[in-house]
């Protein structure tokens, strides 16, 4: 079964997009988008390192993407730029020294656009091997600290003087980042990994009413993007990781769309989003 | 005097320096068990900084602190922002930082009148019922030390008087120490054991009536502070209480 490259991106893309809803969660709680990005573009270097030292890309792009987050928290702490200055810095910069790298060797031919969109044809047993271990490796490890690291995003203060360990959580919790970008690279390519952690997050938050809740539904809509994604990828023959971003937006989409009929969900979600403000006895248009 | 070691909490001319100002500095203070000492002091004075330090949430970059060992916490801060991407219902609050059982949920929010409450979501709460929210969060952890950073803000004045007197009941029902910072002295006046007054390093310290009297606090917060503490000695004829019932103070003991 394994010998067909689409059952191959399949599972591959179901394993990632399991890891990626929980996680992405906490990207949106605790606002972390542009973080996201500054991994993932990173990645390109380590794609870039590991054809240059012939080592395994997966490892190399996790061994960068913690490299960059740890520069990250020693430049926050020293430098004087602002954090999102920083993040764009180290983005930009990554990205185009692994561009730079990747052109001085002449002799490897690298399928640039397979890194940057994500390529099915790419996906061997071996990187599902990868994936899957790596998955429930990192998601053993959430589970583990998810009670500080929840604490830690709702109030970092309130966490540290209450003896939740929140600094350790948090390493972990950027160790765990920079192992899905490393094992999401080949599915989505490393310009759209963040929008498979964040868009199934956010489409999960209309539906849930507990951050664990949450997290579950983030994963379900991340099974079913992929799913459709990569059969529509199959379909029109378009690159997969923009279709399976594509898919993920569809479901966004419809979620935020109002019920017909005005059923309990969309009450609870609208009255929640909207302003407190509104005037309870506004005649309706 | 107690002595140092039995204390909950204890600094030693600590002091916290950021950018070349000192924000705090020169500070001595310690906790004892069941006590309430209360902080104040005008905005910028560094009373949340002080508290942070206590706490162990700042380092201190001069002098000592020390907390005893395996000191529990109960903590509400200054600011606590559950924005609308945070699906987080009240009883999912309750055990951020610890295991709850069901019933020690329902205690604690029927201590803090907000019973009615606990499938409410966070980012849903006025700022009344979220300052009770957060108030019950802290003694569900049955603490050694609450530590409250201005708990009664966005709650109206009788509100406030009778959330300190709640904080007086659960000192007295878990003979913890208490820091509380305000910075009106009036309406904490009657629950306070200890007032010490902040404006970048310690005033004066001691008891409510000697603070309110002494000059510094004068000069501090000006005469009219002074002479308004008799304040909370104001009596409403009835209780507005949390769900919005009135419970009428001529039909006392109505609660049946």
């Amino acid at each position: 079964m394994l010998d067909d490259f689409f059952t191959r991106a399949v599972i591959g893309g179901i394993g990632v997009a399991l890891v990626a809803g929980p996680l992405g969660c906490f990207i949106i709680w605790r606002r972390l988008a542009y973080f996201g990005d500054t991994l993932s573009h990173s990645a390109l270097l380590g794609v870039a390192l590991a054809l240059l030292f012939e080592v395994n890309i997966t490892f190399a792009v996790f061994g960068i993407s913690v490299i960059v987050s740890l520069l990250l928290m020693l430049l926050q702490r020293r430098a004087s730029l602002s954090s999102d200055a920083l993040l764009g810095l180290l983005a930009h910069s990554a990205l185009a020294v692994g561009l730079v790298v990747l052109a001085f060797m002449s002799w490897v031919r690298v399928d640039l656009m397979g890194f940057l969109f994500g390529d099915i044809l790419a996906v061997t047993p071996f990187d599902l091997a990868i994936i899957w271990g790596g998955g429930v490796a990192v998601l053993a490890v959430l589970v583990r600290i998810w009670q500080p690291l929840f604490a830690a995003t709702v109030n970092y203060e309130l966490a540290t003087a209450e003896g939740a360990q929140p600094d350790l959580a948090n390493i972990v919790f950027m160790i765990l980042m920079a192992a899905v970008i490393a094992v999401s690279m080949k599915i989505v390519g490393v310009l759209l990994i963040t929008a498979l952690l964040i868009i199934p997050a956010a489409t999960a938050r209309r539906f849930s009413t507990s951050p664990e809740q949450m997290a579950v539904i983030a994963a379900i809509v991340g099974v079913g993007s992929v799913w459709l994604g990569l059969l529509g990828s199959l379909e029109w023959d378009t690159p997969a990781g923009p279709s399976i971003v594509v898919a993920a937006l569809g479901c966004f989409v419809i979620s935020v769309l109002p019920v017909p009929g005005g059923g309990r969900r969309a009450r609870a979600g609208v009255s929640a989003s909207a302003p407190s403000t509104a005037a309870p006895d506004r005649d309706p248009m | 005097m107690v002595r140092d070691r039995d204390m909950l909490i204890s600094l030693e001319n600590a002091g916290i320096q950021r950018s070349q100002r000192w924000l705090v500095r020169g500070v001595s203070m310690s906790v004892a068990p069941g006590e309430i000492v209360t902080l104040i002091g005008p905005n910028g004075s560094g009373k949340s900084t002080t508290a942070k330090m206590a706490l162990g949430v700042l380092e201190a970059d001069e002098g000592k602190v020390q907390r005893k060992p395996d000191l529990r916490v109960g903590y509400v801060p200054q600011k606590l922002d559950v924005n609308w991407t945070l699906p987080l219902s009240v009883s999912r609050f309750l055990r951020l930082t610890n295991r709850a059982s069901g019933s020690q949920i329902k205690a604690a929010l029927s201590a803090t009148e907000t019973g009615h409450l606990a499938t409410a979501q966070m980012s849903s709460l006025s700022g009344g019922e979220f300052q009770r929210v957060l108030l019950a969060r802290a003694i569900l952890r049955s603490p050694d030390l609450l530590v409250l950073d201005e708990p009664v803000q966005g709650v109206d004045f009788n509100g406030e008087i009778a959330l300190y007197k709640l904080i007086e009941d659960i000192r007295s029902r878990l003979d913890c120490g208490v820091l509380l910072i305000s910075h009106d002295l009036h309406v904490v006046m009657s629950t306070t054991d200890r007032v010490i007054c902040l404006n970048g390093h310690v005033c004066c310290s001691g008891t409510p009536a000697n603070v309110a009297l002494s000059d510094e606090f004068r000069s501090l917060f000006g005469e009219h502070a002074a002479s308004g503490l008799a304040l909370y000695e104001h009596r409403h004829d009835h209780e507005h209480l949390p769900d919005g019932r009135i419970r009428n103070g001529s039909e006392a003991g109505i609660d049946a």
